[in-house]
């Protein structure tokens, strides 16, 4: 490759690559001290990560459309060819939910007789925001979405994510305009969990993988494979009771657990406000109640 | 003196594609695809854009260009921040220190450079991230990710040569 002689060029070849590898280390040690920033202060490095997310997040958006239209059609002939056996299973569906109609109906009638007798008092009512995704980030090293909602919604951190199958994540970050989720199989996700039928406790930590582990099981617990696991409602940051997946294997790897939310099918998503308190308030959040509380 | 003038702003706004392609691809790369698993085996297209204009055009990608590409991944992606630009550089070291055999060869030599050097890279994050994190991160994914980015360099290869002779061969 023929380089010209350019004039920019006259300073000493030695000294121009000994500059150049001088920039190259300190960019090295850049790199290493932003790691370890993140690690000492993570409020600093979060609230830089949504100010860059915000300023990406309408290219996001308008990104993110055209693979979603592109979905759509292929859903729509995926639709028209499969209308038949569809039709079928739907009917079949259709005979066993009403059933199972009935017996809803029974039980909410016994439940609300039982808790009259309890003077049950319900907890405060939960609040929705639904929102788009317009970034999948994925890979070996770490797994989040980015919604197009943010703080000007009412987008608190801690929120839970869901979608009609079950739980996907927990708001993380929230800019001004996007909000970044914590997907349940991120390697920093960490959830109260309760198997449904034995309604033995455990945390469910993500590995980066598709199929979270249960950790932290009482010794001895009994974990059929299929049993669908649900949020517990410890630590107060969700309520009990969200679906979560099912176990899927169990074997000397620890317990895995297969989601319900499928997350390459995940474009919209609600954001559910359950008014609970279990996650650490920022501390411009209490400076401001300092303020108006006086 | 007009002329000359928009010669050079035309020159510098086609110098300015390497580093602009790189960001589109960094972009590209969060966009939700939808295809069932694909999200776990995204291939990473910044490493493929920062190994090809390092090797061909290095003059236009400088280190500190490959320095904020990979800061916006960490941002974008959610990576502990400055994880993708340790890899970046790593990948962009090796190729600057072994360019004299690269250059100049053919596609299947460059290919194998991009092997070595993605191998390298990418074991770097792996650790990184495992130390970061104090744990072993699965490594399946990431070598599915490895053998992805891969099996698609030539493609995006293909798309960087053609764009270096519409764009800047006029040098």
């Amino acid at each position: 490759m023929k380089e010209r002689p350019r004039q920019i060029f006259r300073v000493e070849a030695p000294i121009r690559t000994l500059a150049q590898r001088f920039v190259y280390l300190g960019l090295v040690a850049a790199a290493f001290a932003l790691m370890l920033l993140g690690k000492a202060d993570v409020l600093l490095v979060d609230r830089m990560r949504a100010h860059v997310t915000d300023a990406v997040a309408p290219i996001l958006d308008f990104a993110s459309r055209p693979v979603a239209s592109a979905k759509e059609i292929v859903g729509e002939v995926h639709a028209i060819v499969a209308l038949k056996s569809e039709n079928d299973r739907l009917r079949e569906d259709r005979a066993r939910l009403l059933q199972w109609q009935a017996v809803a109906r029974r039980l909410e009638s016994e439940n609300q007789a039982l808790k009259g007798l309890l003077n049950f008092k319900p907890g405060p009512e939960a609040s929705f925001l639904s929102a788009r995704v317009i970034a999948d980030a994925g890979g070996a090293f770490a797994h989040s979405i980015v919604l197009n909602i943010g703080e000007r919604d009412g987008v608190e951190n801690g929120q839970a994510v869901v979608t009609g199958e079950g739980l996907v994540g927990r708001v993380a970050i929230v800019g001004a305009r996007s909000v970044r989720v914590l997907l349940i199989t991120d390697l920093n996700s960490r959830i109260p969990v309760l198997v449904e039928s034995t309604r033995t406790r455990a945390i469910l930590a993500g590995n980066n993988t598709d199929q979270p582990r249960l950790i932290h099981l009482p010794p001895n617990a009994r974990m059929p494979r299929g049993d669908r696991i649900v949020t517990s409602g410890h630590a107060g940051v969700f309520p009990p009771g969200i679906p979560i997946g099912v176990i899927a294997g169990v074997g000397d790897g620890g317990i895995t657990v297969q989601p319900f939310a499928k997350r390459d099918a995940l474009e919209y998503v609600r954001i559910v406000d359950y008014k609970l308190d279990g996650i650490l308030r920022q501390p411009k959040k209490t400076h401001r109640e300092r303020g108006t509380g006086r | 003196m007009k002329a000359t003038f928009w010669q050079r702003l035309d020159l510098w706004a086609r110098h300015l594609t390497p580093f602009g392609l790189t960001l589109t691809f960094v972009i590209l790369s969060v966009v939700p695809m939808h295809v069932p698993g694909f999200a776990r085996v995204a291939p990473l297209l910044a490493l493929m854009a920062v190994y090809h204009w390092s090797v061909f055009y290095p003059r236009l990608l400088p280190v500190y260009a490959v320095f904020v590409i990979g800061i916006l991944q960490d941002c974008l992606a959610g990576t502990a921040l400055g994880v993708n630009a340790l890899v970046l550089l790593v990948a962009f070291g090796i190729v600057l220190s072994q360019r004299r055999y690269l250059i100049g060869k053919s596609f299947f030599i460059v290919w194998l450079g991009f092997a070595i050097v993605a191998a390298l890279a990418m074991a770097a994050g792996w650790a990184l991230i495992s130390v970061f994190s104090v744990t072993f991160v699965d490594g399946q994914a990431l070598v599915f990710q490895y053998l992805v980015t891969l099996g698609l360099y030539p493609v995006i290869c293909w798309f960087f040569l053609r764009w270096q002779q519409a764009f800047l061969s006029t040098e």
